[in-house]
Parts: C-alpha cells; sequence; structure tokens
C-alpha cells in the first residue's frame, strides 16, 4: 500500500484555531506494528466515510504505560501518563477513540486520578455510536453469511464489561456469529496481556494463544474477529502454529471497511 | 434437683465460644498488620454486592451444579441453626424442648419438619461433595497446592456436617415424646423404628447422647473455623462488602509514585528544599509487596476468606496452559504467611521478630509473579470477591521497583518506552509514518 491517507494531526488542528470531534489514539501497536497499522488505516477509512472530523497526536503521542505499570514499573507508568495527560490537556481533549482495549483502559480508568478526565470509547462503540446516529452504514458484502466468531479481548470484555458492540457490529455484517466455549466474562486470554507480549512464557506445557486458538478452531470460523492489536497478534502467531492459516483473524475495524471495499 | 448437666453445659458453651473469640480477636490483628485502606466510597453499592453475591450466591450459580448444591447447604446451615437457639435454652435451664412450650405444636413441628428435611438434604449434598473430591476428583481439587492439610480441611468439613446432621436426626428419632407427637418428624419417624427394638432408658441414653454430641459437635466446628477454609461462611460477607468496586481493569496508582512524578514535573520544586517538620525520621515508603504487613488490610481479609474452592485456578490461563501459577495458592500462601507472622508475634511477646522469611520467594515464587497475564479472569471466577490480581501486581512492583529484577525482556521494553516512548525500539518522530506507506 502506498496511498497516502489525510490524517491530521492535533497541532495543525490548533493551529487553525479549531478543535476536533474526537481525538483517534492510534497507540504502539497501531504506530509500528505492520500488521496493527493495517487496523489503523482501516479506521481512518471509516471515519473518513463518516465525515468524522477527527485528529490524531502523532509524534506527540507516547505510550500510555500500560504494559510498564502491569510488569510493575508504576514509576515508568506514571512518567509516561502525566506527560500525555500534560499534552492532552493542552489541546484541551474532550472525546478520545482508540482501537486498543489497553490504551482505552488505562486512558479511561488510570488517568483520572491523574488529571486526565476524558471520554474514551473503544472504536468498535465509537463506529456503534456512528451507525445509531446514521452517519455510517454497514453492509454485509464480502462477509455476508460468513461464519466468523469474536474473541473478547480481556482488556475490553472483563476489565470494561464491553461485550456487545463488537458483536453487534459483526452482526450488521449479517454474518453468522458462532460464539467459542470460553466468551465474554468467561473469554480466555490470548496470552499477551499483563507484559506477557513482550517476554518469554514461563515454563508450562502449552502457549496461551495455542490454546485459544484450539477453543476458536473448534467452532469452525471462517473468520476470527478481534478487536485489539495485541489478540490480534497473538491469535494470528496461533493459527499459523496450527497450520490453520486459512482462519483469517480481522479486526472489526477492517471487516467493516473490507466489506465496503473502502 | 440436679444441675450438673447445667452447668457443664454452661461451661462449655463458654469455653467453646470463648476460645473462638480469642481466635477472631488474633484474626482482627492479624488483619490489621497490613495498612488502612479507605472503602468508605459508595456504601449502597457494597451493600447491594453484599446482597447480590453473598446473600443471594449469584456469582456460585454461575456454575450451576456446584452453584445449587452449595445453595442447599447453605440454606440448611443458617436454617437448621435456628434450633441451636432451643438447644442452647434447654442446656442452660433444663427444659426439654422448650420450642413445645412457648409455640402451638403445628408451628413448633412445621418448623421441626422443615428442619429435618433440610438435615436430610443437606446430608446427601455433603456426600455428592465428597464425591466430587474423591471419587470424581474434579481436577481443580486435586491441584499442586491441594495435598496434606487443604485436602483433609475440605473433607474433615464435610464428615463433620455429616455427623452433624445425623446426629440431629437420630435425637429427634429417639425422643419417644417427640415422636408420639407425630408432628415435624418427617425425616426422623421413618428412623425410629430402627430403635425400636431397645428399652425405653436406652432409647432415651441415646437421645441425650446425640443431643450432647450435636452440640458439642457444633461448638467444636466453631472453633475449627478459625483453623480451616471454612472461615468463608463468616468472611464472605465482609469481604464481598470490600470488594472491589472499579471497573476490573482499573489497577491502584500509587500515591507515594504519585507524588514524587508531581515533584519532577513541577518547575517551581525546589530539590534542596530541607523537607517538612517531622518528617526527617519518616521511612521512605516502599514500593510494592514483599511481605504479607506490606499488604491491605483487604488483600489480607480475601486470604482468610479463600475457601479453596479453585475457581479462579481452573480460569486461570497461566494454570490451563501448565504454568506454575494459581491464583488459589497466592491467597492461600498469603494466608500461611500471615499466620507464621501472627504466631511469631505471639511466641514474642506482641513484637515481630524477623524469621529470615518472607511472603516473597519463600512462599510465593517470581516464576509464579512474571506468569500473570492480568487478565481479571480470577477475579471474576472468584464467588466472593477475592482478588488475588491485586496481590501479584503489588509484588511484581517491588521485584521492578525495589529490586530491579524484572526479566531481562520486560527491562528491555521499559527502557524502549523510557526513551523512545514505545515498547518496541521506534522513534516516537516516526509514530505517523504509517499514514504514508
Amino acid at each position: 500500500m502506498s496511498e497516502s491517507l489525510k490524517v491530521p494531526t492535533m497541532a495543525e488542528y490548533m493551529a487553525e484555531g479549531k478543535q476536533p470531534e474526537v481525538l483517534f489514539w492510534v497507540g504502539c501497536a497501531g504506530s509500528f506494528d505492520d500488521r496493527a497499522k493495517k487496523i489503523t488505516k482501516a479506521f481512518v477509512k471509516l471515519l473518513h466515510k463518516a465525515n468524522v472530523d477527527f485528529a490524531v497526536l502523532g509524534t506527540e503521542e507516547s505510550c500510555t504505560g500500560d504494559p510498564a505499570k502491569r510488569a510493575g514499573n508504576e514509576f515508568l507508568f506514571q512518567m509516561q501518563a502525566v506527560t500525555n495527560i500534560e499534552v492532552l490537556n493542552a489541546y484541551d481533549v474532550k472525546k478520545i477513540v482508540t482501537a486498543c482495549p489497553h490504551c482505552f483502559n488505562t486512558i479511561a480508568n488510570e488517568y483520572p486520578e491523574l488529571g486526565g478526565t476524558y471520554e474514551v470509547m473503544h472504536h468498535t462503540q465509537f463506529l456503534k455510536t456512528l451507525l445509531s446516529e446514521g452517519r455510517l452504514t454497514i453492509e454485509g458484502g464480502q462477509y455476508k453469511g460468513k461464519r466468523i466468531t469474536f474473541h473478547d479481548p480481556c482488556y475490553l470484555g472483563r476489565a470494561n464489561g464491553i461485550y456487545e458492540a463488537p458483536r453487534d457490529l459483526i452482526h450488521k455484517l449479517e454474518a453468522e456469529l458462532v460464539e467459542m466455549k470460553n466468551c465474554k466474562r468467561n473469554g480466555l486470554c490470548c496470552g499477551a496481556g499483563g507484559a506477557q507480549m513482550f517476554k518469554d512464557a514461563e515454563p508450562g506445557d502449552k502457549e496461551v494463544n495455542i490454546e485459544r486458538t484450539e477453543q476458536a478452531l473448534e467452532v469452525q470460523p471462517e473468520i476470527v474477529a478481534a478487536g485489539c492489536p495485541f489478540c490480534n497478534t497473538m491469535l494470528t502467531d496461533g493459527m499459523k502454529a496450527k497450520e490453520k492459516e486459512n482462519v483469517q483473524i480481522m479486526d472489526i475495524a477492517e471487516l467493516i471497511a473490507n466489506a465496503q471495499d473502502l | 434437683m440436679n444441675y450438673i448437666p447445667n452447668i457443664l453445659f454452661a461451661i462449655a458453651l463458654i469455653l467453646g465460644i470463648g476460645y473462638f473469640s480469642k481466635n477472631v480477636k488474633k484474626l482482627i490483628r492479624n488483619i490489621k498488620l497490613g495498612h488502612a485502606v479507605d472503602a468508605s466510597d459508595n456504601s449502597s453499592q457494597r451493600w447491594k454486592n453484599v446482597i447480590n453475591i453473598a446473600l443471594g450466591q449469584s456469582k456460585m450459580v454461575r456454575r450451576p451444579i456446584s452453584g445449587l448444591l452449595h445453595i442447599i447447604v447453605y440454606v440448611g446451615f443458617i436454617i437448621i441453626n435456628i434450633e441451636v437457639v432451643e438447644i442452647i435454652i434447654d442446656g442452660l435451664f433444663g427444659t426439654h424442648r422448650i420450642g413445645l412450650q412457648v409455640l402451638p405444636t403445628s408451628v413448633y413441628g412445621f418448623l421441626i419438619g422443615a428442619f429435618e428435611i433440610l438435615a436430610c438434604l443437606v446430608f446427601i449434598t455433603v456426600v455428592v461433595f465428597w464425591c466430587r473430591r474423591n471419587v470424581l476428583k474434579l481436577a481443580r481439587f486435586w491441584k499442586s497446592e491441594m495435598t496434606s492439610w487443604p485436602k483433609n480441611d475440605g473433607n474433615y468439613i464435610l464428615y463433620f456436617e455429616m455427623v452433624l446432621m445425623t446426629l440431629f436426626i437420630v435425637m429427634n428419632a429417639t425422643d419417644t415424646a417427640f415422636q408420639d407427637l407425630n408432628s415435624g418428624n418427617i425425616v426422623s419417624q421413618y428412623i425410629s423404628p430402627l430403635f425400636s427394638g431397645v428399652s425405653e432408658a436406652t432409647r432415651h441414653g441415646i437421645e441425650r447422647g446425640a443431643w450432647w454430641l450435636h452440640i458439642l459437635g457444633i461448638l467444636v466446628f466453631l472453633n475449627y473455623l478459625y483453623f480451616s477454609k471454612h472461615l468463608h461462611i463468616l468472611l464472605a460477607f465482609p469481604n464481598v462488602y470490600y470488594g472491589g468496586l472499579k471497573p476490573q481493569g482499573a489497577f491502584n496508582n500509587i500515591e507515594a509514585v504519585t507524588n514524587e512524578v508531581k515533584l519532577m514535573m513541577d518547575p517551581d520544586a525546589d530539590p534542596f528544599a530541607a523537607a517538612p517538620e517531622g518528617e526527617d525520621d519518616a521511612v521512605p515508603a516502599k514500593f510494592g509487596v514483599s511481605d504479607v504487613i506490606d499488604l491491605n488490610r483487604i488483600q489480607l481479609l480475601n486470604a482468610y476468606t479463600c475457601t479453596e474452592c479453585g475457581r479462579c485456578t481452573s480460569e486461570c490461563p497461566a494454570n490451563q496452559t501448565g504454568k506454575k501459577l494459581s491464583p488459589r495458592k497466592i491467597m492461600m500462601d498469603t494466608r500461611d504467611r500471615l499466620e507464621a507472622v501472627g504466631k511469631n508475634i505471639d511466641a514474642n511477646n506482641g513484637t515481630f521478630k524477623d524469621d529470615g522469611k518472607q511472603l516473597l520467594d519463600d512462599y510465593i515464587t517470581k516464576e509464579e509473579l512474571w506468569a500473570c497475564t492480568s487478565c481479571n479472569a480470577c477475579v471474576e471466577a472468584c464467588p466472593v470477591s477475592i482478588n488475588p490480581l491485586s496481590i501479584i501486581l503489588d509484588m511484581r512492583r517491588y521485584l521492578v521497583m525495589e529490586q530491579s529484577a524484572a526479566p531481562v525482556e520486560l527491562n528491555t521494553m521499559m527502557t524502549n518506552i523510557e526513551n523512545n516512548g514505545a515498547p518496541w525500539p521506534y522513534n516516537q518522530m516516526d509514530r505517523l509514518n504509517w499514514k504514508d506507506e
């Protein structure tokens, strides 16, 4: 892909003396990970399609501190948090949308005590709102009738009780949503949370992502939908390990964008 | 008149309740070894949780079989214990079935009948529980932490309940006057014929024996609680009250760190300023947890409340994939260590004498702590709002902030965040490159 997307920054908005409707918090995975960048772009295309006035922080964005906090480094977390909050407050940000449940959880639940209170939405919630406001339409397109299962990211599901927004969007695709034996509040972790993404697992008899991949394969899906860039990586690796690369791991934003050939 | 039985009864009652009170005091003292935590917020939601989760058992029934069986024992336990009121009055004043003298026969019969049915149901349920542990060998009861005492403790509780229920029925079955009433002997009327071959005096002797063993058994069981996982029958209620109310993903921010960070970010702060009055001798706060006294009181209450059901461990992704981490073991280790610290204090005239041990390493290993994915499955699974994850996180904090002992890959990740604002070694100035790729 070499197409250039129009992605305004907060600095540009400020220079024009304007305020966007929402800040899109891209996150580290969404900015740097090759797989996650596709999710970022798909979401941006949907924002354009729905004529949402959005901006990103761009080079002023920095890690929320989630992996540092969960690894036990509270100092580093709070340094990151306070720095980010200063930037966000300087731009007078009120509303944030992000495609990463870890960024979502940290900003929504852990920043307020440190001086950063914003309305924070996961992108599936935001897309659902656009849909109900009639700003975005969703059609099944290539996913009509496809067998899709949804993997609940821990930091979206159990951590914040958001189970329905992603599922509602899958229904809008007119796809056949099948549930794994462990879903919603009983969803099994992909194995990446708590800073595990960045280290090898402790000795055991299986990797967590393999266990979860096997649970997904039990319901014989054509696509596993995810709502988190880290879950996406873990499950993609899992499918590779199980030699089931025909089963696609797709973010909900990608499904909706692809369905409309964006 | 012969007052000896009344006196013996009063002595048994005083000893039983007295020793139990002594241990409750010890339990409160031990919990207070942890630091205080403010949970005065949102009391209406807290009471709602007590009603739904503790009284209403709403999280127990998420596993319908064990949940419904548990409700039978729970309801049976509470209702049958009404009978204890009568037993205590009879025992102290030498009356016999005082209830019959104050209540109409039909009402008394209804009550005792209900108790008998419940006793019978509890007995059957407890046998099923025993089979689940010892015959079906459900995986969560056979994990590596469930050997020796924890395993026996589970069975002893079941035997206790079987014996108590049997004694209650036998006591009613051998009470000739009660059987002659033919009101309330719903179950015991079928047991009564078993004793028809013995003399009236022997039958009366069995009735007295069962009566005494029943009440002494209850007193022994009461005192067994402090040493057992069965303490949950009392502590589940306060524990649920103090349970977390925020979204599970919200981890606490350490206030001492916030103060440091604010100072670092404040351009007007004077780094050479003298410490405020009275702070000169203050011991700097320790970051994270290496022993039980570093935990907060709610975490210590959690440890005493845990009844080792293992729902947390069976939902834990690390445990499911063969890692050493077991959230239940985290709670059991915390309680064991707290008990050891408490005994140490008792043995050393009220002060803790360093025993060269701590919760970290001697009880909970680093390998267990680093296996956690912080997914909250254990927290979600606990029927009584215990949070093993908060202890794991606090211990990781000690490892990282006090000992710099994070796994090397995590140090790399954290160095990257420090240097370039991302867990990977990419330049912050390249953060928006994706839009042109």
